[in-house]
């Protein structure tokens, strides 16, 4: 898994978009997003509430159909086949999850089944989608716990953990199955403060072996120093994107820089430069 | 009004209809779930045909009185050539009629789960099925359990209609010995505390499996 010296260096597309749009009625929620994302490399996706970025994020993974353009998960078209007469069908749930199959995603509300324990939450999948034996499961689940420091709870419930120790939970579920590919949808909003941390460092851990990932998140620190490019959004369109130190010192369209000035006096009052100090601690 | 020798004598008719009403009982909720789990798939489902048909069931099912569902199905059938023991259209009729119920609770219970325990399953490569008996099915389960031992319970009462098809059950059978003896009050008595002692024993288990899935919420 450890990829840090080839970080960046391979250079192939993981995840794209194609003039991808997406419609709520008669609302456009995205318009003709055009996304390219190479393999090892950290996207963070940033911007107001309602800019469409978990919508982005869920049409990546094909939680939301996508109405126009096309998405490509390593060159395969995701959610679609094409008919016979060239036009395009939903793809049966068993292409769907083929298509993804190396795909991984994290969720705000952490979305652990309460009825599992927290190694069984681990192990579903290995066992009922990879077939692996119970004792290989077991073992492979317990590993992945340690690496988000957690085996030691690998039998409790997980509602008795806190936040932060269920997403951790969360993360090593889906990296148990081994994805190259793995989508957070703002994996801290949930959180109280103090538990950020300890998430952010989780996630770091991922990017520097070399995990390909797309994050929606408002951690503007966490972008400022893990991210290879940042993109904002409003209004469903990408707006602005690049290297995280020129988008956060020199925006270029006024709408970033405001947002940015917003965030930036929010947290004024604790962090002199929080941009590029949050993750420190 | 009572005799003790004679309740001595009619205890094994009695024990023997009380097994009936188990038994029968028994295997139209288990068919019944069955059917409930099915119909309720297709109330949930994204094509506006089965839901239609899954809401069609239920309205049938649950808008006809047992007894006439019971009598239907055992003069009918004969009559298009399917000749069938008493205890199937017993069977059949507490397992159509209680599925129409069970599909309502458990569709209930699966409205409640959060969607995105769902996505989460999906995006780890879990099938319908295996989401459905592993994911929904569970946590629908412990969160309508006190719902479901209402139908059990319901369901149990409700088959003394099942001596309408000619099965001495438990109330037939009291009813038979009150009237053989002239003991009305006395056989109707031990007929009320057997299925008080059974639907009360159906309650302790269920608070037991109550007990024991809270410990896991918290």
């Amino acid at each position: 898994m450890n990829q840090s010296a080839a970080k960046r260096g391979a250079g192939d597309v993981m995840l794209e978009a194609r003039g991808m749009s997406k419609r709520f009625g008669d609302h456009t929620v995205l318009q003709d997003i055009n996304l390219s994302i190479q393999r090892s490399e950290v996207v963070c996706l940033i911007g107001p509430s309602g800019s469409g970025k978990s919508t982005l994020l869920r049409s990546l993974a094909f939680l939301e159909n996508y109405d126009d353009g096309e998405v490509f998960v390593e060159g395969e078209l995701l959610g679609y086949d094409r008919a016979s007469d060239g036009r395009r069908v939903r793809s049966r749930p068993s292409r769907l999850s083929d298509v993804r199959r190396n795909m991984g995603m994290v969720f705000q509300q952490f979305n652990l089944w309460p009825h599992l324990s927290v190694l069984e939450n681990v192990m579903e999948a290995l066992l009922r989608v990879r077939g692996m034996k119970r004792d290989d499961a077991h073992r492979l689940a317990l590993a992945t716990l340690e690496k988000v420091g957690l085996a030691e709870k690998a039998g409790a419930w997980p509602n008795r953990l806190s936040g932060g120790q269920q997403q951790r939970v969360a993360i090593a579920r889906s990296l148990a199955m081994s994805p190259a590919i793995m989508l957070f949808d703002e994996p801290t909003s949930a959180l109280d403060p103090e538990l950020v941390g300890e998430v952010l460092q989780v996630m770091r851990q991922l990017a520097e072996e070399g995990m390909t990932m797309v994050v929606v998140t408002h951690e503007m620190g966490f972008a400022a120093r893990v991210a290879d490019r940042v993109l904002f959004l409003d209004q469903g369109h990408i707006v602005e994107q690049g290297p995280p130190t020129r988008l956060f010192r020199h925006p270029q369209s006024p709408r970033l820089a405001q947002f940015l000035g917003n965030y930036l006096e929010r947290n004024s009052l604790f962090e002199a430069a929080p941009a590029l100090n949050r993750v420190d601690d | 009004m009572f005799d003790l020798a004679l309740l001595v004598q009619g205890l094994p008719l009695l024990l023997a209809g009380l097994w009936n009403t188990v038994w029968l009982s028994a295997c139209g909720l288990a068919l019944g779930f069955l059917i409930g789990i099915g119909v309720c798939s297709l109330k949930l489902s994204e094509r506006g045909a089965l839901r239609r048909l899954g809401g069609a069931y239920i309205s049938v099912f649950r808008g006809i009185p047992l007894l006439i569902q019971l009598l239907f199905i055992y003069y009918l059938l004969p009559r298009l050539g399917l000749d069938i023991p008493a205890w199937v259209a017993a069977i059949a009729g507490l397992a159509l009629c209680s599925g129409a119920y069970l599909a309502e609770i458990l569709r209930g219970g699966l409205l409640t789960l959060p969607v995105g325990q769902v996505e989460a399953a999906r995006l780890l490569g879990l099938r319908g099925r295996t989401i459905l008996t592993r994911i929904k099915l569970p946590q629908a389960l412990r969160a309508t359990l006190p719902a479901l031992l209402n139908e059990v319970i319901l369901l149990i009462k409700a088959s003394s209609l099942i001596s309408a098809v000619g099965l001495a059950e438990l109330t037939r059978t009291a009813q038979n010995l009150a009237a053989s003896s002239f003991l009305q009050l006395q056989f109707y008595l031990a007929a009320a505390v057997l299925y008080c002692i059974v639907n009360i024993s159906l309650a302790l288990l269920a608070g037991q499996l109550e007990r024991r899935f809270e410990k896991g919420r918290a």
